[in-house]
Protein backbone atom coordinates (compact mmCIF):
# COMPACT_ATOMS: atom_id res chain seq x y z
CA UNK A 1 0.00 0.00 0.00
CA UNK A 2 1.34 3.35 -0.94
CA UNK A 3 0.29 6.00 1.50
CA UNK A 4 0.35 9.74 1.38
CA UNK A 5 3.84 9.86 2.86
CA UNK A 6 5.28 7.52 0.27
CA UNK A 7 3.90 9.52 -2.63
CA UNK A 8 4.83 12.90 -1.26
CA UNK A 9 7.78 12.22 1.02
CA UNK A 10 10.05 14.78 -0.63
CA UNK A 11 7.39 17.45 -0.24
CA UNK A 12 6.76 16.40 3.35
CA UNK A 13 10.47 16.54 4.13
CA UNK A 14 11.05 20.02 2.74
CA UNK A 15 7.94 21.30 4.52
CA UNK A 16 9.19 19.86 7.81
CA UNK A 17 12.60 21.40 7.21
CA UNK A 18 11.09 24.83 6.65
CA UNK A 19 8.89 24.49 9.74
CA UNK A 20 11.84 23.40 11.87
CA UNK A 21 14.02 26.24 10.65
CA UNK A 22 11.27 28.75 11.24
CA UNK A 23 10.71 27.36 14.74
CA UNK A 24 14.42 27.65 15.56
CA UNK A 25 14.54 31.24 14.30
CA UNK A 26 11.37 32.14 16.21
CA UNK A 27 12.77 30.70 19.42
CA UNK A 28 16.07 32.46 18.86
CA UNK A 29 14.51 35.86 18.18
CA UNK A 30 10.82 35.86 19.12
CA UNK A 31 10.48 39.61 18.77
CA UNK A 32 11.50 39.64 15.14
CA UNK A 33 9.68 36.50 14.03
CA UNK A 34 6.33 37.25 15.65
CA UNK A 35 6.01 40.70 14.13
CA UNK A 36 4.76 41.53 10.64
CA UNK A 37 7.82 43.48 9.55
CA UNK A 38 10.12 40.57 8.85
CA UNK A 39 7.45 38.79 6.82
CA UNK A 40 6.82 41.91 4.80
CA UNK A 41 10.51 42.04 4.06
CA UNK A 42 10.53 38.34 3.07
CA UNK A 43 7.60 38.97 0.74
CA UNK A 44 9.46 41.74 -0.99
CA UNK A 45 12.72 39.84 -1.56
CA UNK A 46 11.83 36.15 -1.86
CA UNK A 47 9.53 36.44 -4.93
CA UNK A 48 12.53 37.29 -7.12
CA UNK A 49 14.41 34.13 -6.07
CA UNK A 50 11.17 32.19 -6.18
CA UNK A 51 10.33 33.05 -9.79
CA UNK A 52 13.87 32.20 -10.90
CA UNK A 53 13.75 28.95 -8.92
CA UNK A 54 10.44 27.90 -10.46
CA UNK A 55 11.71 28.44 -14.01
CA UNK A 56 14.91 26.57 -13.21
CA UNK A 57 12.90 23.70 -11.74
CA UNK A 58 11.21 23.07 -15.08
CA UNK A 59 14.58 23.13 -16.86
CA UNK A 60 16.20 20.75 -14.35
CA UNK A 61 13.24 18.35 -14.63
CA UNK A 62 13.71 18.56 -18.39
CA UNK A 63 17.31 17.44 -17.83
CA UNK A 64 18.88 20.82 -18.65
CA UNK A 65 20.09 23.86 -16.79
CA UNK A 66 20.57 27.56 -17.39
CA UNK A 67 23.54 29.36 -15.88
CA UNK A 68 22.87 32.52 -17.87
CA UNK A 69 19.78 33.65 -15.98
CA UNK A 70 21.53 36.30 -13.81
CA UNK A 71 22.77 38.02 -16.96
CA UNK A 72 19.50 37.55 -18.84
CA UNK A 73 17.70 39.03 -15.86
CA UNK A 74 20.01 42.05 -15.78
CA UNK A 75 19.96 42.47 -19.56
CA UNK A 76 16.16 42.48 -19.70
CA UNK A 77 16.00 44.96 -16.84
CA UNK A 78 18.56 47.08 -18.71
CA UNK A 79 16.26 47.10 -21.75
CA UNK A 80 13.49 48.36 -19.50
CA UNK A 81 15.63 50.92 -17.65
CA UNK A 82 17.20 52.42 -20.73
CA UNK A 83 13.98 52.55 -22.75
CA UNK A 84 12.09 54.12 -19.89
CA UNK A 85 14.68 56.38 -18.28
CA UNK A 86 16.76 57.29 -21.33
CA UNK A 87 14.51 56.96 -24.39
CA UNK A 88 11.41 58.15 -22.56
CA UNK A 89 9.18 55.20 -23.45
CA UNK A 90 5.99 54.61 -21.49
CA UNK A 91 6.83 52.07 -18.75
CA UNK A 92 4.29 49.49 -19.91
CA UNK A 93 5.77 49.39 -23.41
CA UNK A 94 9.32 49.28 -22.04
CA UNK A 95 8.33 46.43 -19.77
CA UNK A 96 6.69 44.45 -22.57
CA UNK A 97 9.80 44.78 -24.71
CA UNK A 98 12.01 43.82 -21.76
CA UNK A 99 9.98 40.65 -21.18
CA UNK A 100 10.13 39.84 -24.89
CA UNK A 101 13.90 40.34 -24.88
CA UNK A 102 14.19 37.91 -21.95
CA UNK A 103 12.17 35.33 -23.87
CA UNK A 104 14.38 35.90 -26.92
CA UNK A 105 17.55 35.38 -24.87
CA UNK A 106 16.01 32.17 -23.49
CA UNK A 107 15.16 31.04 -27.01
CA UNK A 108 18.75 31.73 -28.03
CA UNK A 109 19.96 29.41 -25.23
CA UNK A 110 17.51 26.83 -26.48
CA UNK A 111 18.76 27.25 -30.03
CA UNK A 112 22.38 26.64 -28.94
CA UNK A 113 21.39 23.55 -26.98
CA UNK A 114 18.73 21.99 -29.19
CA UNK A 115 19.76 22.99 -32.71
CA UNK A 116 23.53 23.50 -32.43
CA UNK A 117 23.89 20.67 -29.92
CA UNK A 118 25.96 22.33 -27.17
CA UNK A 119 25.31 20.85 -23.70
CA UNK A 120 23.21 23.38 -21.79
CA UNK A 121 25.68 23.84 -18.92
CA UNK A 122 28.34 24.93 -21.43
CA UNK A 123 26.12 26.94 -23.76
CA UNK A 124 24.72 28.98 -20.89
CA UNK A 125 28.14 29.68 -19.39
CA UNK A 126 28.85 31.27 -22.75
CA UNK A 127 25.66 33.31 -22.90
CA UNK A 128 26.07 34.27 -19.23
CA UNK A 129 29.33 36.08 -20.08
CA UNK A 130 28.02 37.29 -23.44
CA UNK A 131 24.96 39.17 -22.15
CA UNK A 132 26.73 40.48 -19.07
CA UNK A 133 29.55 41.77 -21.25
CA UNK A 134 27.16 43.35 -23.69
CA UNK A 135 25.23 45.26 -21.02
CA UNK A 136 28.43 46.40 -19.33
CA UNK A 137 29.50 47.86 -22.65
CA UNK A 138 26.09 49.32 -23.45
CA UNK A 139 25.64 50.89 -20.00
CA UNK A 140 29.28 51.90 -19.84
CA UNK A 141 29.37 50.20 -16.44
CA UNK A 142 27.01 52.76 -14.93
CA UNK A 143 23.82 52.27 -12.95
CA UNK A 144 20.53 53.80 -14.11
CA UNK A 145 18.36 55.52 -11.53
CA UNK A 146 14.62 54.99 -11.89
CA UNK A 147 13.27 57.11 -9.05
CA UNK A 148 10.59 58.63 -11.32
CA UNK A 149 8.88 55.24 -11.64
CA UNK A 150 7.64 55.41 -8.06
CA UNK A 151 3.97 56.25 -8.01
CA UNK A 152 3.43 55.13 -11.60
CA UNK A 153 0.72 52.47 -11.89
CA UNK A 154 3.23 49.97 -13.27
CA UNK A 155 5.23 50.33 -10.06
CA UNK A 156 2.12 49.88 -7.90
CA UNK A 157 0.92 46.92 -9.96
CA UNK A 158 4.12 44.94 -9.58
CA UNK A 159 5.79 46.08 -6.37
CA UNK A 160 3.17 48.25 -4.64
CA UNK A 161 2.10 47.68 -1.03
CA UNK A 162 -1.35 46.17 -0.63
CA UNK A 163 -3.96 46.49 2.07
CA UNK A 164 -3.83 47.24 5.73
CA UNK A 165 -0.68 45.19 6.27
CA UNK A 166 1.07 46.78 3.27
CA UNK A 167 1.95 43.43 1.78
CA UNK A 168 4.29 43.65 -1.21
CA UNK A 169 2.48 43.02 -4.51
CA UNK A 170 5.37 40.94 -5.83
CA UNK A 171 4.44 38.22 -3.34
CA UNK A 172 1.15 37.79 -5.20
CA UNK A 173 3.01 37.70 -8.50
CA UNK A 174 5.36 35.04 -7.16
CA UNK A 175 2.43 33.01 -5.87
CA UNK A 176 0.61 33.36 -9.20
CA UNK A 177 3.66 32.19 -11.15
CA UNK A 178 3.88 29.18 -8.81
CA UNK A 179 0.22 28.28 -9.32
CA UNK A 180 0.42 28.65 -13.09
CA UNK A 181 3.65 26.64 -13.39
CA UNK A 182 2.29 24.03 -10.98
CA UNK A 183 -0.73 23.52 -13.21
CA UNK A 184 1.48 23.57 -16.28
CA UNK A 185 3.78 20.87 -14.91
CA UNK A 186 1.20 18.58 -13.34
CA UNK A 187 -2.01 19.13 -15.20
CA UNK A 188 -1.03 20.08 -18.75
CA UNK A 189 0.43 17.97 -21.59
CA UNK A 190 3.32 20.45 -21.87
CA UNK A 191 4.41 19.58 -18.31
CA UNK A 192 3.88 15.92 -19.05
CA UNK A 193 6.23 16.31 -22.00
CA UNK A 194 8.84 17.96 -19.74
CA UNK A 195 8.66 15.04 -17.30
CA UNK A 196 8.96 12.38 -20.00
CA UNK A 197 11.79 14.15 -21.85
CA UNK A 198 13.73 14.52 -18.59
CA UNK A 199 13.04 10.90 -17.76
CA UNK A 200 14.23 9.51 -21.08
CA UNK A 201 14.39 11.45 -24.33
CA UNK A 202 14.06 8.29 -26.44
CA UNK A 203 10.90 7.25 -24.62
CA UNK A 204 9.44 10.71 -25.11
CA UNK A 205 10.14 10.51 -28.84
CA UNK A 206 8.54 7.10 -29.05
CA UNK A 207 5.45 8.43 -27.31
CA UNK A 208 5.09 11.05 -30.02
CA UNK A 209 6.25 14.05 -27.96
CA UNK A 210 7.79 16.89 -30.01
CA UNK A 211 11.00 16.79 -28.00
CA UNK A 212 12.86 19.68 -29.65
CA UNK A 213 9.89 22.01 -29.55
CA UNK A 214 9.29 21.40 -25.84
CA UNK A 215 12.99 21.93 -25.04
CA UNK A 216 13.07 25.21 -26.98
CA UNK A 217 9.89 26.37 -25.29
CA UNK A 218 11.19 25.59 -21.79
CA UNK A 219 14.41 27.56 -22.35
CA UNK A 220 12.30 30.43 -23.70
CA UNK A 221 10.05 30.29 -20.63
CA UNK A 222 13.14 30.44 -18.37
CA UNK A 223 14.35 33.55 -20.21
CA UNK A 224 10.95 35.17 -19.83
CA UNK A 225 10.82 34.39 -16.10
CA UNK A 226 14.40 35.63 -15.60
CA UNK A 227 13.35 38.91 -17.23
CA UNK A 228 10.26 39.12 -15.03
CA UNK A 229 12.29 38.52 -11.87
CA UNK A 230 14.85 41.11 -12.96
CA UNK A 231 12.12 43.67 -13.56
CA UNK A 232 10.59 43.05 -10.13
CA UNK A 233 14.00 43.57 -8.48
CA UNK A 234 14.62 46.74 -10.49
CA UNK A 235 11.19 48.19 -9.74
CA UNK A 236 11.48 47.33 -6.04
CA UNK A 237 14.82 49.11 -5.73
CA UNK A 238 14.08 51.90 -8.26
CA UNK A 239 17.48 51.32 -9.66
CA UNK A 240 19.26 49.27 -12.29
CA UNK A 241 22.93 48.40 -11.95
CA UNK A 242 25.20 46.45 -14.26
CA UNK A 243 26.05 43.58 -11.91
CA UNK A 244 22.43 43.02 -10.96
CA UNK A 245 21.42 39.39 -10.47
CA UNK A 246 24.88 38.01 -9.77
CA UNK A 247 24.04 36.92 -6.23
CA UNK A 248 21.17 34.71 -7.34
CA UNK A 249 23.03 31.94 -9.12
CA UNK A 250 23.79 29.66 -6.19
CA UNK A 251 20.69 30.55 -4.18
CA UNK A 252 18.47 29.47 -7.05
CA UNK A 253 20.17 26.13 -7.56
CA UNK A 254 20.18 25.58 -3.80
CA UNK A 255 16.43 26.22 -3.67
CA UNK A 256 15.75 23.85 -6.58
CA UNK A 257 17.69 20.97 -5.02
CA UNK A 258 16.59 21.62 -1.43
CA UNK A 259 13.06 21.43 -2.87
CA UNK A 260 13.65 17.82 -3.88
CA UNK A 261 14.02 18.13 -7.65
CA UNK A 262 16.28 15.40 -9.02
CA UNK A 263 19.55 16.48 -10.62
CA UNK A 264 19.09 13.57 -13.04
CA UNK A 265 15.90 14.98 -14.56
CA UNK A 266 12.41 13.57 -14.90
CA UNK A 267 11.45 14.26 -11.29
CA UNK A 268 10.66 17.36 -9.31
CA UNK A 269 7.84 19.48 -8.00
CA UNK A 270 6.81 23.12 -8.07
CA UNK A 271 5.63 22.80 -4.47
CA UNK A 272 9.07 21.60 -3.36
CA UNK A 273 10.79 24.48 -5.12
CA UNK A 274 8.29 26.95 -3.69
CA UNK A 275 9.10 25.82 -0.16
CA UNK A 276 12.80 25.52 -1.03
CA UNK A 277 12.94 29.14 -2.19
CA UNK A 278 11.31 30.34 1.03
CA UNK A 279 13.63 28.20 3.13
CA UNK A 280 16.73 29.55 1.42
CA UNK A 281 15.26 33.05 1.52
CA UNK A 282 14.64 33.24 5.28
CA UNK A 283 18.05 31.97 6.35
CA UNK A 284 19.94 35.25 6.12
CA UNK A 285 17.36 37.35 7.94
CA UNK A 286 16.89 34.61 10.51
CA UNK A 287 20.57 34.47 11.31
CA UNK A 288 21.00 38.20 11.55
CA UNK A 289 17.97 38.65 13.79
CA UNK A 290 19.14 35.78 15.99
CA UNK A 291 22.12 37.97 16.76
CA UNK A 292 24.71 35.96 14.87
CA UNK A 293 27.05 37.66 12.47
CA UNK A 294 26.18 37.51 8.78
CA UNK A 295 29.12 35.19 8.16
CA UNK A 296 26.97 32.36 9.45
CA UNK A 297 24.65 32.69 6.47
CA UNK A 298 26.74 30.76 4.00
CA UNK A 299 27.58 28.11 6.54
CA UNK A 300 23.90 27.51 7.34
CA UNK A 301 22.99 27.55 3.65
CA UNK A 302 25.62 24.90 3.07
CA UNK A 303 24.43 22.84 6.01
CA UNK A 304 20.80 22.93 4.88
CA UNK A 305 21.74 21.96 1.34
CA UNK A 306 23.98 19.07 2.41
CA UNK A 307 21.40 17.71 4.86
CA UNK A 308 18.47 17.91 2.46
CA UNK A 309 20.14 16.43 -0.61
CA UNK A 310 21.57 13.63 1.57
CA UNK A 311 18.09 12.91 2.88
CA UNK A 312 16.72 12.72 -0.68
CA UNK A 313 19.56 10.45 -1.75
CA UNK A 314 18.77 8.18 1.21
CA UNK A 315 15.10 8.13 0.22
CA UNK A 316 15.97 7.22 -3.34
CA UNK A 317 17.95 4.19 -2.17
CA UNK A 318 15.29 3.05 0.24
CA UNK A 319 12.22 2.72 -1.90
CA UNK A 320 9.97 -0.21 -0.96
CA UNK A 321 7.22 0.67 -3.45
CA UNK A 322 9.04 3.02 -5.75
CA UNK B 1 -11.70 -7.85 -45.45
CA UNK B 2 -9.07 -5.14 -45.91
CA UNK B 3 -5.63 -6.03 -44.60
CA UNK B 4 -4.78 -4.03 -41.49
CA UNK B 5 -1.52 -2.90 -43.09
CA UNK B 6 -0.23 -3.07 -46.64
CA UNK B 7 3.29 -1.96 -47.50
CA UNK B 8 4.55 -1.75 -51.05
CA UNK B 9 8.05 -1.05 -52.29
CA UNK B 10 9.28 0.46 -49.03
CA UNK B 11 12.91 1.58 -49.24
CA UNK B 12 15.07 3.33 -46.70
CA UNK B 13 18.76 4.20 -46.71
CA UNK B 14 20.95 5.66 -44.02
CA UNK B 15 23.83 7.23 -45.92
CA UNK B 16 25.48 4.41 -47.87
CA UNK B 17 23.57 1.67 -46.01
CA UNK B 18 20.45 0.34 -47.72
CA UNK B 19 18.42 -0.81 -44.75
CA UNK B 20 15.29 -1.59 -46.76
CA UNK B 21 15.44 -2.41 -50.48
CA UNK B 22 11.77 -2.65 -51.43
CA UNK B 23 9.60 -4.32 -48.82
CA UNK B 24 6.15 -5.64 -49.72
CA UNK B 25 4.19 -6.85 -46.73
CA UNK B 26 0.55 -7.37 -45.73
CA UNK B 27 -0.62 -7.69 -42.15
CA UNK B 28 -4.05 -9.31 -42.23
CA UNK B 29 -6.73 -8.11 -39.84
CA UNK B 30 -6.69 -10.12 -36.64
CA UNK B 31 -3.54 -12.10 -37.34
CA UNK B 32 -0.24 -12.31 -35.50
CA UNK B 33 2.52 -11.99 -38.07
CA UNK B 34 6.05 -12.72 -36.90
CA UNK B 35 8.84 -10.70 -38.45
CA UNK B 36 12.06 -12.69 -38.32
CA UNK B 37 15.59 -12.13 -39.48
CA UNK B 38 19.16 -11.68 -38.37
CA UNK B 39 20.49 -8.41 -37.00
CA UNK B 40 20.76 -5.91 -39.80
CA UNK B 41 18.10 -7.59 -41.93
CA UNK B 42 15.96 -4.47 -41.63
CA UNK B 43 13.36 -5.54 -39.07
CA UNK B 44 13.75 -2.61 -36.75
CA UNK B 45 13.82 -0.05 -39.59
CA UNK B 46 10.57 -1.49 -40.90
CA UNK B 47 9.02 -1.33 -37.44
CA UNK B 48 10.11 2.29 -37.03
CA UNK B 49 8.49 3.22 -40.33
CA UNK B 50 5.22 1.59 -39.34
CA UNK B 51 5.25 3.27 -35.92
CA UNK B 52 6.04 6.72 -37.34
CA UNK B 53 9.63 7.18 -36.09
CA UNK B 54 11.15 6.99 -39.61
CA UNK B 55 9.87 8.12 -42.98
CA UNK B 56 10.81 5.85 -45.91
CA UNK B 57 12.64 7.11 -49.01
CA UNK B 58 9.98 5.59 -51.26
CA UNK B 59 7.06 3.22 -51.14
CA UNK B 60 3.43 3.31 -50.04
CA UNK B 61 1.50 2.12 -47.03
CA UNK B 62 -2.17 1.78 -46.19
CA UNK B 63 -3.70 1.34 -42.76
CA UNK B 64 -7.09 -0.35 -42.81
CA UNK B 65 -7.33 0.55 -46.51
CA UNK B 66 -6.52 4.24 -45.96
CA UNK B 67 -3.37 5.48 -47.71
CA UNK B 68 -0.74 7.06 -45.45
CA UNK B 69 0.54 10.53 -46.30
CA UNK B 70 4.23 10.33 -45.33
CA UNK B 71 4.57 14.10 -44.99
CA UNK B 72 2.09 14.06 -42.11
CA UNK B 73 2.96 10.67 -40.65
CA UNK B 74 4.71 10.70 -37.27
CA UNK B 75 4.32 8.86 -33.97
CA UNK B 76 1.36 10.92 -32.82
CA UNK B 77 -0.40 10.45 -36.18
CA UNK B 78 0.37 6.71 -36.17
CA UNK B 79 -1.21 6.40 -32.73
CA UNK B 80 -4.23 8.35 -33.97
CA UNK B 81 -4.56 5.90 -36.85
CA UNK B 82 -4.51 2.95 -34.45
CA UNK B 83 -0.87 1.86 -34.61
CA UNK B 84 0.65 1.27 -31.20
CA UNK B 85 4.20 0.04 -30.62
CA UNK B 86 5.53 -1.89 -27.65
CA UNK B 87 9.32 -1.79 -27.59
CA UNK B 88 11.78 -4.11 -25.89
CA UNK B 89 12.41 -1.25 -23.51
CA UNK B 90 11.79 2.47 -23.33
CA UNK B 91 8.07 2.23 -23.99
CA UNK B 92 7.55 3.70 -20.55
CA UNK B 93 8.92 6.59 -18.50
CA UNK B 94 10.71 4.86 -15.60
CA UNK B 95 10.35 7.64 -13.04
CA UNK B 96 6.77 8.51 -13.93
CA UNK B 97 3.69 7.15 -12.22
CA UNK B 98 1.66 4.45 -13.95
CA UNK B 99 -1.24 6.75 -14.78
CA UNK B 100 0.99 9.21 -16.63
CA UNK B 101 2.44 6.37 -18.66
CA UNK B 102 -0.97 5.12 -19.65
CA UNK B 103 -2.18 8.51 -20.82
CA UNK B 104 0.98 10.20 -22.11
CA UNK B 105 0.22 11.96 -25.39
CA UNK B 106 -3.53 11.27 -25.00
CA UNK B 107 -4.57 12.77 -21.70
CA UNK B 108 -8.16 13.02 -20.58
CA UNK B 109 -8.96 16.71 -20.18
CA UNK B 110 -11.50 18.41 -17.99
CA UNK B 111 -13.58 21.43 -18.98
CA UNK B 112 -10.70 23.79 -18.29
CA UNK B 113 -8.46 21.85 -20.63
CA UNK B 114 -6.37 20.53 -17.75
CA UNK B 115 -5.46 16.88 -17.31
CA UNK B 116 -8.20 15.10 -15.40
CA UNK B 117 -5.86 13.34 -12.97
CA UNK B 118 -8.54 11.75 -10.84
CA UNK B 119 -10.30 10.12 -13.79
CA UNK B 120 -6.98 8.98 -15.26
CA UNK B 121 -6.06 7.27 -11.99
CA UNK B 122 -9.43 5.51 -11.82
CA UNK B 123 -9.08 4.36 -15.43
CA UNK B 124 -5.53 3.19 -14.76
CA UNK B 125 -6.71 1.03 -11.87
CA UNK B 126 -9.43 -0.46 -14.06
CA UNK B 127 -6.98 -1.13 -16.82
CA UNK B 128 -4.53 -2.81 -14.48
CA UNK B 129 -7.20 -5.03 -12.99
CA UNK B 130 -9.28 -5.83 -16.08
CA UNK B 131 -6.88 -5.94 -18.93
CA UNK B 132 -3.80 -7.32 -17.31
CA UNK B 133 -5.10 -8.90 -14.16
CA UNK B 134 -2.58 -7.17 -11.87
CA UNK B 135 -4.21 -7.53 -8.53
CA UNK B 136 -3.36 -7.51 -4.90
CA UNK B 137 0.32 -6.80 -5.44
CA UNK B 138 0.11 -3.31 -4.04
CA UNK B 139 -0.10 -1.62 -7.39
CA UNK B 140 -1.22 1.92 -7.18
CA UNK B 141 -1.68 4.45 -10.01
CA UNK B 142 0.98 6.59 -8.33
CA UNK B 143 3.52 3.74 -8.29
CA UNK B 144 6.56 4.33 -10.49
CA UNK B 145 7.28 2.16 -13.50
CA UNK B 146 10.70 1.46 -11.97
CA UNK B 147 8.97 -0.66 -9.33
CA UNK B 148 7.46 -3.05 -11.93
CA UNK B 149 9.08 -6.25 -13.17
CA UNK B 150 10.04 -6.56 -16.85
CA UNK B 151 6.95 -8.61 -17.66
CA UNK B 152 4.67 -6.18 -15.86
CA UNK B 153 6.16 -3.30 -17.84
CA UNK B 154 5.46 -5.02 -21.14
CA UNK B 155 2.02 -5.88 -19.79
CA UNK B 156 1.38 -2.22 -19.02
CA UNK B 157 2.52 -1.14 -22.49
CA UNK B 158 0.26 -3.77 -24.08
CA UNK B 159 -2.62 -2.83 -21.81
CA UNK B 160 -2.19 0.77 -22.87
CA UNK B 161 -2.51 -0.24 -26.51
CA UNK B 162 -5.63 -2.27 -25.72
CA UNK B 163 -7.13 0.56 -23.69
CA UNK B 164 -6.90 2.91 -26.66
CA UNK B 165 -8.20 0.09 -28.83
CA UNK B 166 -5.25 0.12 -31.25
CA UNK B 167 -6.11 -1.89 -34.36
CA UNK B 168 -2.47 -2.64 -35.07
CA UNK B 169 -0.02 -3.48 -32.32
CA UNK B 170 3.66 -3.71 -33.11
CA UNK B 171 5.65 -5.76 -30.61
CA UNK B 172 9.34 -5.08 -31.07
CA UNK B 173 11.20 -7.90 -29.26
CA UNK B 174 8.86 -7.71 -26.27
CA UNK B 175 10.28 -10.84 -24.60
CA UNK B 176 13.98 -10.46 -25.36
CA UNK B 177 15.11 -9.04 -22.03
CA UNK B 178 12.86 -11.24 -19.90
CA UNK B 179 13.16 -14.42 -17.87
CA UNK B 180 11.08 -17.51 -18.63
CA UNK B 181 8.09 -16.79 -16.39
CA UNK B 182 7.97 -13.13 -17.34
CA UNK B 183 8.17 -13.96 -21.05
CA UNK B 184 5.33 -16.43 -20.57
CA UNK B 185 3.18 -13.65 -19.14
CA UNK B 186 3.87 -11.44 -22.12
CA UNK B 187 3.01 -14.25 -24.54
CA UNK B 188 -0.30 -14.75 -22.81
CA UNK B 189 -1.00 -11.01 -23.26
CA UNK B 190 -0.26 -11.37 -26.96
CA UNK B 191 -2.62 -14.34 -27.21
CA UNK B 192 -5.24 -12.21 -25.61
CA UNK B 193 -4.62 -9.47 -28.17
CA UNK B 194 -5.37 -11.92 -30.95
CA UNK B 195 -8.50 -13.20 -29.22
CA UNK B 196 -9.78 -9.66 -29.01
CA UNK B 197 -9.20 -9.06 -32.71
CA UNK B 198 -6.11 -6.83 -32.72
CA UNK B 199 -3.63 -7.34 -35.54
CA UNK B 200 -0.07 -7.85 -34.32
CA UNK B 201 3.33 -7.57 -35.91
CA UNK B 202 5.62 -9.53 -33.61
CA UNK B 203 9.34 -8.98 -34.04
CA UNK B 204 11.51 -11.48 -32.23
CA UNK B 205 14.64 -13.57 -32.20
CA UNK B 206 13.12 -16.20 -30.00
CA UNK B 207 11.97 -18.92 -32.34
CA UNK B 208 9.98 -20.93 -29.80
CA UNK B 209 8.02 -17.83 -28.71
CA UNK B 210 7.32 -16.85 -32.25
CA UNK B 211 6.33 -20.29 -33.42
CA UNK B 212 3.87 -20.67 -30.61
CA UNK B 213 2.21 -17.32 -31.02
CA UNK B 214 2.25 -16.36 -34.71
CA UNK B 215 -0.11 -17.29 -37.55
CA UNK B 216 2.43 -16.49 -40.26
CA UNK B 217 6.17 -15.87 -40.41
CA UNK B 218 7.86 -13.28 -42.59
CA UNK B 219 11.60 -13.81 -42.97
CA UNK B 220 13.65 -10.72 -43.72
CA UNK B 221 17.03 -10.81 -45.40
CA UNK B 222 19.17 -7.87 -46.46
CA UNK B 223 16.37 -5.35 -46.53
CA UNK B 224 13.74 -7.51 -48.22
CA UNK B 225 11.08 -10.02 -47.26
CA UNK B 226 12.63 -13.31 -48.38
CA UNK B 227 9.81 -15.73 -47.54
CA UNK B 228 6.40 -15.75 -45.97
CA UNK B 229 5.19 -19.00 -44.44
CA UNK B 230 2.03 -20.09 -42.71
CA UNK B 231 2.31 -21.85 -39.38
CA UNK B 232 0.88 -25.05 -40.93
CA UNK B 233 3.64 -25.04 -43.51
CA UNK B 234 6.65 -25.28 -41.23
CA UNK B 235 7.76 -26.85 -37.97
CA UNK B 236 9.63 -25.03 -35.24
CA UNK B 237 12.81 -26.93 -36.11
CA UNK B 238 12.62 -26.10 -39.81
CA UNK B 239 11.81 -22.48 -39.06
CA UNK B 240 14.88 -22.18 -36.84
CA UNK B 241 17.02 -23.81 -39.49
CA UNK B 242 15.68 -21.63 -42.22
CA UNK B 243 16.46 -18.53 -40.26
CA UNK B 244 19.92 -19.75 -39.38
CA UNK B 245 20.91 -20.70 -42.91
CA UNK B 246 19.22 -17.93 -44.79
CA UNK B 247 17.31 -18.24 -48.05
CA UNK B 248 20.14 -17.59 -50.48
CA UNK B 249 22.72 -19.87 -48.93
CA UNK B 250 20.58 -22.98 -49.10
CA UNK B 251 21.20 -25.58 -51.83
Amino acid sequence: MIGFFNCYRRQVLVTLALTALWAVFTLASPAAFTGIRIYRSFMSTIPVTLILTLGMTLLVILGEMDLSFPSVSAAAAFVFASLYAKAGWPPAAAMALALASGAAMGLFNGFLVVKVGVPSIIATIGTQFFWRGLILLAADGLAIALSAIRGHWIHSLFVGRLGLWELPAQALWGLSVAVVLGLLLNRHPFGDAILFIGDNRKTAEMMGISVDRVRLATFTLMGFLAAFAGLLATLELNNWWPTQGEGYMLLVFAAVFVGGTSAYGGQGTIYGSFVGAILIGIIEAGIVSAGLVGFWTRFIHGLVIILSVSAYAGMARWRPHG
Amino acid sequence: MEPAVTMRGITKSFGPIHALRGVDLDLQAGEVLALLGDNGAGKSTLVKILSGLHVPDSGTMTLDGKPVDWRRYDVARARDMGVETVYQERSLGEKQPLWRNVFVGRHLRNRLGLIDVRREKVETMKLLADVIGFRGVGLHPEARVASLSGGERQGLAIARAMYFDAAIIVLDEPTTALGVTEAEKVLSFVERLRTEGHSCLFVSHEMHHVHRIADRFALMERGRIATILKKSEISLKDLAEKLLLGEEDRP
